[in-house]
């Protein structure tokens, strides 16, 4: 016999209008320190509904890999330390609540590494945001690739998007910035809809 | 076949079945805020069997005392209640050294948040309203705070939330992110909350936490029970991905 049957998961519900108290510590969008291997990238945009309006009250989520492809994870050979206090170091994870006025997330980060791809060879680098706001009952799933990584030709999740759909997963880099920030702005319907997955 | 799924990972996913739609006419604002195209479903690699709460658990601190942790040296106001359960996975196995995040209104309704609102409700300064603790080796959570009072919003004419506490978990993988709401059995008010019914018939029970007579402390505080399913499996430490 395999695995039990799966247990019914708890119900999603939406974080609703006041989740800034507990999730929106100040800080939290910087994922680096001055000890943090790796190229350093700023990663922004805006969050918008199906009116083309800013979300004022979503919050965007950021895990991804070290420099070196790695995540901070049991599965990827890491083991949480007992305890870490303020020496937080890199950890992966961000947290950015949407501007009010403008629905603009970002988050100050480093490259990802390549993560291996279970079918084969490497994935191309990429980070995965987990987007929730008030007036969403469950939490979606996406990809940010970055549009100066000559990967993302072969990597077969992007490329297993349909191609007119695929510019939604990619950012891109803007001109003369150091260091380098990616634009990608996140729709959650209509015309421009970000491709979401299921994870 | 069961044997195709063995390390596809795909009986951990989330289950959008137990889950509710995007779209939900009841609740307003859910219509310009779902999505109209389908998922794409990948095989999932490391970036969606891990995820941050392994690693964000461990940098976090506990804070699970609501009723004092305003610092004020002063106690919150209304009926102190203790919230306990278990954080299982989708396996129906314990979540354990997991951070769990909450946050809700005082006794009388009222958020301690910046945004305003035109309810009249006092806020108490010795209450903030969040907290957060780890779940221990059994995946045990435990909180001690005060019953929420419901409180108005302008969906509809005399709108009304039932009394609810909202949880954040993070998990063991990506896709085990929840951020649910707790609500309290036999409340009335319940099946007149578009938020409550948009979760699916057979699930909605799951968002229920049953008076425990064993969790209440005499002369102190009544006890809640609330376990707490996720997408994902628990992996321990030393376990690789090629296991
Ligand atoms: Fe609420």
């Amino acid at each position: 016999m395999g695995r039990p049957r799966r247990t019914r998961q708890t119900p999603s519900q939406t974080v609703g209008p006041f989740f800034g108290m507990a999730l929106g510590r100040e800080g939290d969008e910087v994922l680096v320190d001055d000890d943090t291997p790796g190229e350093r990238i700023r990663l922004e945009g805006r969050l918008l509904d199906g009116n083309g309006d800013p979300v004022e009250d979503g919050l965007v989520e950021l895990w991804q890999a070290d420099a070196s492809g790695r995540y901070r994870h049991p599965l990827d050979d890491w083991d949480p330390p007992p305890s870490t206090g303020d020496a937080r170091g890199f950890t992966g994870f961000g947290r950015c609540p949407t501007a009010f006025e403008t629905g603009a997330w970002a988050f100050d980060t480093i490259r990802p590494g390549a993560v291996a791809d279970p079918a084969g060879g490497m994935q191309a680098p990429h980070l995965n945001l987990v987007v929730q706001a008030r007036g969403m009952l469950d939490a979606l799933f996406t990809r940010v690739y970055l549009d100066d990584e000559p990967a993302n030709e072969a990597d077969r999740v992007l490329q297993s998007v349909p191609a007119e759909r695929r510019a939604t997963l990619v950012a891109t880099r803007q001109d003369g910035d150091d260091p380098p920030t990616f634009v990608l702005d996140l729709h959650l319907q209509g015309p421009d809809e970000t491709v979401f997955l299921d994870v | 076949m069961a044997s195709d799924r063995v390390g596809s990972g795909d009986d951990v996913r989330r289950a959008h079945d137990d889950h509710p739609p995007f779209r939900y006419p009841d609740y307003k604002s859910t219509m310009a805020r779902s999505p109209e195209r389908d998922m794409v479903t990948v095989l999932r690699t490391l970036s969606e069997r891990t995820g941050p709460g392994p690693a964000w658990s461990a940098v976090e601190d506990d804070d699970a005392d609501l009723t004092t942790n305003a610092g004020t040296g002063g106690r919150a106001i209304g009926a102190r209640i203790v919230v306990t359960g278990r954080v299982l996975d989708a396996h129906g196995a314990p979540v354990p050294d997991t951070l769990v995040e909450i946050w809700q209104a005082n006794a009388a309704g009222r958020y301690t948040h910046w945004r305003e609102t035109e309810y009249d409700a006092p806020l108490d300064p010795n209450f903030l309203g969040v907290g957060q603790c780890h779940t221990d080796a059994d995946g045990i959570y435990e909180f001690l705070t005060i019953r929420p009072g419901p409180y108005p919003w302008g969906n509809h004419p005399n709108a009304w939330r039932p009394a609810h506490v909202h949880l954040s978990l993070l998990g063991p993988a990506l896709g085990s992110r929840l951020v649910t709401q707790l609500y309290f059995a036999g409340d009335p008010m319940l099946e007149l909350d578009p938020i409550y019914c948009s979760a699916p018939p057979h699930s909605r029970h799951r968002m229920l936490a049953h008076y425990d007579h064993d969790v209440s402390v005499e002369n102190w505080a009544t006890g809640w029970r609330f376990d707490i399913v996720l997408a994902g499996e628990h992996a321990t430490p030393g376990e690789r991905q090629d296991d």
